[in-house]
């Protein structure tokens, strides 16, 4: 039993070995890697997708997918940015892009339930219909001008105990889902909707409910991603966040959650989003040519399935 | 014609046939029957190369073969025409009837379409069928697309033809028109192996029928020659092998009452009542309705009419949540589709129907959940390395005890059981009844379905009957016997006490 339990720890901390194998190849190919300056900025661009990907994992282990993040993030930054060149209150502005993160997720959820839409077609179509408001809405320019709010400001440049502030949002947001997952009655149900849906409805769980909740909350996580992002630009663009959802599916898998749902966990997701992040800093301050960076990032993600595969095999 | 002899056949261990024999004559129509589970299909998987026997002979015209797939009883002219039609609906008949053996030009791959079509239609008219082979095939009937099957079994030159419980889906009518077609076809030398439940059907068109039971072949008669009463008593004649423990029953009040439930297609005003202490047997032939009357009183079917009444208050049920708070639990049919989620462990597993009771406020409690599920593992005796252990890993009967201790966790005062004792070794088994007992002693109302009439009779105090989505009959403990029950299951026309 112990050892069988032993065995699952390491074969889950897989990805966790890769990371590590990973920075070392980076810092003795590039010692500059190591780097306070860089470390932070590694952290700072991983934190955006880490969000999006801890949503992704949810809506993962219910066996889902949510194509949509990309543009909710869009559309909810585009509604933060020009809410703040209008002199709207800063915090007041984080608390409606929420809001309306958590709506369009929710959406998403009832489109599939209710409507008994596959999940990759209903986030398809409501990825375009996001997108598509969003360019309406911002008329296909980008919003900037956003005034000089100090407290916004910080949410995406700031430093909190001499970490940015970016990364303690991520990491905090990592410990509360983890625990979600983990402890709480939600997490359990989230589990077994992916793992048997039908035992978990026998067993007088309201799937429905459970799902709509996950995509609420990938909706309301992409939605903080976006005001990261607003706030480190300084602005908003209409084509922001386009492929992030696939960003967030490669966390997801490389941290060894399954897509046929019900199986995996959120820290894995945590080192899949480092994984695709180091890679990315990593070929940048080795010089490879960003043609090349996107033919090993794709290897990288293949490799980590089949070695995967090979595994459950 | 064929002959099968010596058969036998295991899975993991489970002996399935043993020395099983058949012999189907040219231009004969014969008869397998049996009950669920006698091996039927496992005989019929073997005749036609799915499955590979372990020992035995069949000789095809007296000539020894060995099938290692499906292609090689059919190149010997063996189809099986499955209960659930491999039509694609699509396509049209004619696209269906040369379906992996499409007439081309040469090896271009280009199609003839036309041939095609006027060999379908040649065929269609032989077999005295009125329809276009360009109509799609999905809208036709589902008898019209049952001999449509036939058609295709004709069109790759079968000589014997297998038909699984061909008549499920078809009306009256649609019967007569495939009765027609298979006694032509018999005229011209086709041979058939039919299997069905319906005893009526058997008499009206078979020549000899043979009878499996337990995996055994218990015999061979020629129809004219034998009736209705000497088949059902070789096919549940058994020796009542399994003990079952004694109960001291002491029933109560009616605790639950259902009246007049119906689902449109799958059954009709069924009514009755279980009580406190009792349990009620619920059965009858696959496919008979059981399962989904179960379903619709946990609230996991909606009802199109009828009512429910626990503890003679009228039960509004609409899902399971609902059932649940009304005191029902729920032991699924088939464990691992509906019963586990086989990924989780053991723990996890019996905490899924009891997630309130093991959290406050939403946060998991882990004391409550460890000490709830130690109490069952103890309490059913699962065996187990421990409550991580995950489902997947548990020999059959243990994985049924966790799907029991899912429920009885929820302290239920109405168990509903479906087929409890699927799959499972004899001392686990055992074990099942002997918490029956306990639970019903304990004065929950239990109503249990099952297919194993032994298991029926051993443990119920009441027992309903169910044929084709009606209740046919209630018998109670004094006038149990296995014809009595099989009778009402079939239809047979016998009228019988109870």
């Amino acid at each position: 039993m112990s050892n069988h339990k032993s065995k699952e720890l390491v074969s889950k901390l897989g990805p966790l070995f890769g990371l590590i194998l990973l920075i070392i190849v980076v810092s003795i190919l590039n010692p500059s890697f190591l780097s306070i300056a860089n470390i932070f900025n590694v952290l700072r661009q991983v934190s955006i997708s880490a969000i999006i990907a801890f949503g992704m994992t949810f809506v993962i282990l219910t066996g889902g997918i949510d194509l949509s993040v990309g543009s909710t993030l869009a559309l909810t930054g585009a509604i933060a940015a020009s809410l703040l060149s209008s002199g709207k209150d800063p915090f007041l502005t984080m608390g409606i892009a929420l809001t309306i993160g958590l709506i369009l997720g929710a959406i998403n959820g009832v489109i599939i339930t209710k409507g008994k839409v596959a999940p990759f077609i209903a986030t398809l179509a409501t990825m375009t219909v996001y997108r598509g408001l969003t360019l309406v809405y911002t008329d296909g320019r980008p919003i900037s001008n956003l005034g000089d709010h100090y407290s916004f400001q910080l949410f995406g440049k700031g430093y909190f105990l001499g970490f940015p502030v970016p990364v303690v949002t991520m990491v905090v947001g990592f410990i509360v889902l983890y625990f979600i997952l983990q402890k709480t009655t939600f997490g359990r149900r989230v589990y077994a909707v992916g793992g048997n849906e039908e035992a978990a409805k026998l067993s007088g769980i309201n799937t429905d409910r459970v799902k709509i909740a996950v995509y609420a909350i990938t909706g309301l996580l992409a939605s903080l991603a976006a005001l990261i992002l607003t706030s480190r630009l300084n602005s908003a663009q209409p084509t922001a966040g386009e492929s992030y959802e696939l960003d967030a599916i490669a966390a997801v898998v490389l941290g060894g959650t399954s897509l046929n749902g019900g199986k995996g966990w959120i820290f894995g997701t945590l080192i899949g989003a480092l994984i695709i992040g180091v890679l990315n800093n990593g070929m940048n301050l080795i010089g490879v040519s960003s043609f090349w960076q996107q033919v090993v990032k794709g290897i990288v993600i293949l490799i980590a399935v089949l070695m995967d595969r090979k595994k459950t095999a | 014609m064929i002959q099968m002899s010596g058969i036998c056949k295991a899975f993991n261990g489970n002996i399935v046939l043993e020395n099983v024999q058949f012999e189907l004559a040219n231009g004969e129509i014969h008869a397998l029957m049996g009950e669920n589970g006698a091996g039927k299909s496992t005989m019929m998987k073997i005749l036609s190369g799915i499955y590979t026997k372990d020992a035995g002979e069949i000789k095809v015209d007296g000539q020894p073969v060995q099938f290692k797939s499906p292609k090689d009883a059919e190149k010997l002219g063996i189809i099986v025409i499955h209960q659930e039609l491999n039509m694609l609906p699509d396509l049209t008949v004619a696209q269906n009837l040369f379906l992996g053996k499409e007439l081309t030009y040469g090896k271009t791959g280009i199609l003839k379409n036309r041939e095609m079509e006027k060999e379908a239609a040649q065929l269609l008219s032989k077999l005295g069928l009125d329809i276009n082979p360009r109509t799609r095939t999905g809208d036709l009937s589902v008898g019209k697309q049952q001999i449509i099957e036939i058609a295709k079994a004709i069109a790759s030159d079968a000589k014997y033809i297998v038909m699984d419980e061909p008549t499920a889906a078809l009306t009256d009518r649609e019967i007569e028109t495939l009765f027609k077609t298979v006694n032509e076809l018999k005229a011209k030398g086709i041979s058939f192996v039919y299997i069905s439940h319906r005893m009526e059907e058997i008499f009206a068109i078979c020549d000899r029928i043979t009878i499996l039971r337990d995996g055994q072949s218990v015999g061979v008669r020629k129809i004219p020659e034998t009736n209705f009463d000497e088949i059902v008593a070789m096919m549940v004649g058994r020796e009542l092998g399994e003990r079952f423990p004694e109960r001291n029953c002491k029933i109560g009040d009616t605790k639950l009452e259902v009246r007049n439930l119906t689902v449109n297609g799958l059954f009709q005003d069924v009514s009755f009542e279980l009580k406190k202490g009792e349990v009620l047997g619920v059965a009858g032939l696959m496919g008979a309705g059981r399962t989904e009357v179960a379903q619709t009183i946990f609230g996991y079917r909606k009802a199109n009419k009828g009512e429910i009444f626990i503890d003679g208050q009228k039960a509004g049920i609409k899902s399971p949540i609902d059932a649940m708070k009304s005191g029902i639990g729920f032991v699924t049919e088939d464990r691992k589709t509906q019963g586990l989620v086989l990924d989780f462990s053991i723990k996890d597993n019996i905490s899924l129907a009891n997630l309130e009771k093991c959290s406050s406020s939403g946060i998991m409690k882990k004391e409550n959940e460890n000490s709830m599920v130690a109490k069952y593992i103890n309490d059913l005796k699962i065996r187990t390395s421990g409550p991580e252990q995950s489902a997947k890993s548990l020999s059959g009967g243990n994985q049924q005890k966790v799907v029991i201790a899912k429920w009885l966790g929820t302290e239920p005062e109405i168990l509903i059981l479906d087929e409890p004792t699927r799959g499972v070794d004899i001392g686990a088994k055992k074990e099942i009844y002997h918490i029956i007992n306990q639970l019903a002693e304990a004065g929950v109302a239990i109503l249990m379905i099952s297919s194993e009439l032994p298991e029926v009779i051993g443990m119920a105090d009441r027992v309903i009957v169910m044929q084709e989505g009606r209740l046919t009959g209630e018998v109670n403990k004094e006038n149990m016997t296995q014809e009595v029950i099989m009778q009402y299951a079939t239809g047979g026309e016998k009228v019988v006490q109870s």
